[in-house]
């Protein structure tokens, strides 16, 4: 078990580009922490450097408090799980498990013991003879996992482990990494680009953006004060609504409302978010909103349309009547964001 | 936790040892070839004196002259310029014709439902077991009989006479998705319209790497020509290496020069193919696979 | 094969014809012509021939030379094909992990491939020059006397150098292009799997590599038998005599310049059971047994 400590570490690639600018943030140990964000954000670079597969530029990197700079991957007591599993292909199911504790002149019988352990934990018994060519994918997907297991590693580390699975697969396995590492208690760092992944595994959340940490937090954190525009609107489906207001005396310009919202130091115009939940339809309510389109969710429904010319998502319960046309809505103000317009970060 | 000294930057041992093996393994393949260059432009005295050195001469116009306009061996009609010609003829007219021959093969075999198909796919693909080299002589024999001796025809056609375009082409048509042959169908191509819109367009690459690999081995092709060209005026410069070496043996002053200098020419234009079009060339060689 | 096909039937026939009537008339008639003379003995002029069953083969198998020159072939081609696949194996690793000048070393290294075997033995003849050749010097300082051209030995010498010079960039671009092919991320997981780089190559990396390797291994051996003719030819310079020489160009010598069909024909027959016996195991054993996905 190990806590991991990034200090400014960044990564320029030989050919002059900055995939990472200087991140420092700490993992604690046992954590499971998911780094999430749009894809060629930097997410695997970060990954692939906590593992050694890339040089680190600059800053200092530690693993349960050692610097691992130099260190090879193999002496930096971590597994990993490639998002296409990156099995031998010549090697058995029980030499794929078994590969890296041999290298580490682990004694015969530990080794059969232990892959035959994570195999019992896998459901991949029957398959051990097996070579990965005659596997389905979920199968492949468990043997990397066991790879990862049998090695007792300081540190799991995950690169889109499940988006080659379908869409049943992956919920199931979702539940499964999770209750994993839950049982062995090992720190894990995790990568997906899929935001609802990130919510329900994460013990907290690493959102990047362009090469850049825009907010760490838990889950919870990051849904409820999203700490810029973008992870307002990376997390959550759908995402928040963004709308522009004005100022107004001491409260702010929203449509033909003005919101009670002390707004003394800010500028001219500011970006309000508010979650599709958060607004309510309510006869009496001073949003008048534009219903155009109507999404029917089954355990709720989704309605799109336009509060003057800016367009709003609302969530509203599926007994909910709603016809399109003309509706009133309200919003409770201390659901609300404020961001910079310019900018995009979080006013507090 | 505190920051630590940050680790200064290491050079790997290994990735210097990893320079070291390749500059010397391209060392092993440039030198010999920069030799040659340097007796080229030497006077004939000096490297019979002290053979190949570091000094450049100032000799590579004059053995440029000689080398291409200067005639040679027994009829004199056999100059540098005539013998860089021929090999242009060999090894564009074997690849635009193994091309071309493959081409049409391939199509009949993967698009048209044909009786023979198995017969005709067999016949030609066993021309892929057995090289040239073990039927020179009946080979040689034939085109005797034929009356093709010392000409292009009798030196090209033989050549031809192997599967490897036609099986190459097999793999990438086999390759293309189906669907186009529908669509095309439906909008109303026929076979021959398909072929010339559709598949040659879409072959640009593969003919190309193609044409590549089969002009540097026509080109490069020494025991046919040496057996079927006797007349001076048919010599390519690869078949004319060993008359240079010949010529060396017997006489006082061997002009090495001209002789170093014509092996260069033999060698730039497919080394230039090879190396300007490499990415082509390295695709169409390693998927051929034959 | 389940093709939206085309349905016409005297286009395809007449797409196939020209490679067809090419191939009877320049393959299949020579290849049956030689099967056919290997049993006849010819009369040096030219007149006429009588059939003499297997009594070339049998000559051939109780000629002294004829088993030298098998003999030699056999550990030319053996030596040729370890060290060009051997240096190329070593230098495709490498070139494969520099990440500076990569591209540079690669051309520098395959370029060789497009010269033409007479003009590498043309090189070697300069090289081993008897009074100045760089290499004869080379060994001077050993205080050996290299003597290619009269020496068997030396001469072998010269003609496995060269061949191997010429044949390490085929094999240095198709083990490139193996290596590239092995998945970026089943080479990161051995990084952090094993240690030993060494280790890494051997149980990863080299049986990854075995499909390539066992392909090389026919296309070498089926160079070394018959495109090294060029070198050996120019090596050689033309005269024989008392050098060494493949089995190929013991045909050329005895057809071509010896006249006896009959005796070369037998020797070609012998050749193409070789390259038969070496496709078969090509397709038993490579398309068998080495192949992972
Ligand atoms: N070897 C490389 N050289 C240069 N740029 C790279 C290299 N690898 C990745 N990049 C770039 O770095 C950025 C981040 O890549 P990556 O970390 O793989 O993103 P992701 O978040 O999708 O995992 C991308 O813009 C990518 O194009
Ligand atoms: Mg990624």
């Amino acid at each position: 078990m190990a806590v991991v400590h990034f200090d400014a570490v960044q990564k320029i690639y030989p050919n002059g580009f900055e995939a990472v600018k200087p991140a420092s943030f700490h993992i604690e140990d046992g954590e499971f922490v998911v780094l999430v964000g749009p894809s060629g954000c930097g997410k695997s670079t970060m990954l692939r450097m906590i593992a050694g597969l890339e040089d680190i530029s600059d800053g200092v990197l530690q693993i349960g408090g050692r610097v691992v700079n130099d260190i090879d991957p193999a002496d930096r007591d971590i597994a990993m799980v490639f998002q296409n599993y990156a099995l031998y292909p010549h090697m058995s199911v029980r030499n794929n498990i078994g590969y890296g504790l041999k290298n580490r002149a682990v004694p015969r019988d530990v080794i059969a013991a232990k892959v035959e352990e994570a195999a019992k934990m896998l459901n991949l018994s029957d398959y051990l003879d097996r070579k990965p060519s005659q596997l389905s994918g979920g199968q492949r997907q468990r043997v990397a996992m066991g790879r990862a297991i049998v090695r007792d590693p300081a540190l799991f580390l995950f690169d889109e482990p499940l988006s080659n699975l379908d869409a049943k697969l992956r919920n199931q396995m979702r539940i499964e990494i999770k209750a994993l590492q839950r049982r062995l208690g090992v720190t894990s760092v995790y990568v997906t680009h899929d935001q609802v992944e990130a919510m329900t595994m994460a013990d907290r959340i690493i959102v990047m953006n362009g090469g850049v940490i825009e907010q760490i937090g838990t889950p919870a954190e990051i849904y409820k004060t999203p700490a810029s525009t973008f992870v307002a609107s990376f997390m959550g489906a759908p995402p928040m609504n963004l709308l522009q207001v004005t100022r107004e005396g001491a409260g702010l310009r929203l449509a033909d409302q003005v919101l009670n919202i002390a707004a003394a130091d800010i500028d001219e115009t500011v970006t309000l978010g508010i979650r599709p939940e958060d607004i309510v339809p309510d006869p009496n309510g001073s949003l008048s909103i534009h219903v155009d389109i109507i999404e029917e969710l089954g355990a709720h429904r989704l309605l799109h349309g336009r509060l003057e010319e800016q367009s709003i998502t609302v969530h509203v319960p599926k007994d909910h009547d709603v016809t399109t046309g003309m509706s009133r809505f309200s919003m409770p103000l201390n659901a609300v964001s404020l961001f910079d317009a310019k900018s995009g970060r979080r006013l507090s | 936790m505190t920051a630590t000294q940050k680790p200064r930057k290491r050079i790997r041992f290994s990735t210097v040892m990893d320079h070291i093996v390749l500059t010397l393994g391209a060392l092993f393949m440039l030198v010999p070839m920069l030799m040659v260059f340097q007796l080229s432009t030497v006077p004939d005295a000096e490297i019979i004196q002290r053979g190949p050195s570091l000094n450049i001469g100032d000799q590579l116009d004059d053995n440029f002259v000689k080398a291409m306009f200067e005639a040679s061996g027994f009829s004199g009609e056999n100059t540098g310029v005539s013998m860089l010609i021929n090999s242009f003829i060999l090894g564009i007219g074997f690849a635009v014709g193994k091309i071309i021959l493959g081409m049409m093969a391939a199509y009949a075999i993967v698009y048209f439902r044909l009786r023979f198909a198995t017969l005709a796919f067999w016949a030609i693909f066993t021309t892929l077991l057995l090289p040239l080299e073990v039927r020179i002589l009946p080979s040689y024999e034939i085109v005797q009989s034929l009356g093709m001796l010392n000409t292009y025809q009798g030196l090209i056609i033989p050549l031809i006479a192997s599967a490897t375009a036609t099986f190459f082409f097999r793999q990438f048509f086999l390759s293309v998705p189906e669907e186009l042959v529908a669509a095309a169908r439906i909008d109303g191509a026929g076979p021959v319209k398909f072929f010339i819109d559709i598949l040659v367009p879409l072959s640009r690459t593969m003919i190309a790497a193609m044409f590549i690999i089969m002009f540097v081995y026509g080109w490069n092709q020494y025991l046919w020509p040496t057996m079927i060209t006797t007349e001076e005026d048919m010599y390519t410069l690869v078949r004319g290496i060993k008359q240079i070496i010949q010529v060396f043996e017997g006489t006082n002053l061997p002009e090495y020069g001209r002789g170093n200098l014509l092996a260069l020419i033999a060698v730039i234009p497919p080394v230039l193919i090879v190396v300007f079009f490499q990415s082509w060339f390295v695709k169409g060689l390693t998927e051929s696979d034959k | 094969m389940k093709r939206a096909l085309f349905s016409n039937i005297w286009l395809p026939v007449a797409l196939l014809l020209p490679q067809l009537v090419i191939i009877a008339v320049f393959f299949y008639w020579p290849a049956g012509y030689a099967v056919q003379s290997s049993f006849y003995l010819q009369d040096p002029f030219g007149f006429g021939s009588t059939f003499v069953g297997t009594g070339n083969y049998e000559s051939l198998f109780r000629n002294n030379e004829y088993l030298k020159i098998a003999n030699f072939t056999l550990w030319f081609t053996v030596i040729v094909t370890f060290f060009s696949l051997a240096i190329a194996l070593i230098l495709a690793v490498k070139a494969d992990r520099v990440i500076r000048g990569a591209k540079t070393y690669r051309t520098l290294l395959m370029w060789v491939y497009a010269v033409a075997p007479p003009v590498a033995g043309f090189i070697a003849v300069i090289m081993f020059n008897q009074s100045w050749g760089p290499l004869t010097e080379f060994f001077a300082l050993f205080g050996y006397r290299f003597q290619v051209g009269v020496n068997f030995n030396d001469t072998a010498f010269a003609m496995i150098l060269t061949s191997i010079w010429k044949q390490v960039p085929v094999n240095f671009i198709f083990f490139l292009s193996g290596l590239q092919s092995i998945p970026r991320s089943v080479r990161e997981a051995a990084l952090i799997d094993n240690r030993s780089a060494s280790g890494r190559f051997w149980t990863v990396t080299f049986p990854l590599l075995a499909p390539t390797g066992f392909f090389l291994l026919i296309i070498n051996i089926t160079y070394a038998l018959f495109d090294t003719f060029g070198i050996v030819d120019t090596v050689v310079k033309g005269e024989p005599g008392n050098n060494p020489m493949t089995l190929v160009y013991k045909v050329y010598v005895d057809g071509f310049r010896g006249n006896d069909l009959g005796g070369s024909s037998a020797q070609s027959v012998v050749l193409m059971a070789l390259v038969l016996a070496l496709t078969f195991v090509q397709f038993r054993l490579v398309e068998r047994r080495i192949h992972y996905t």
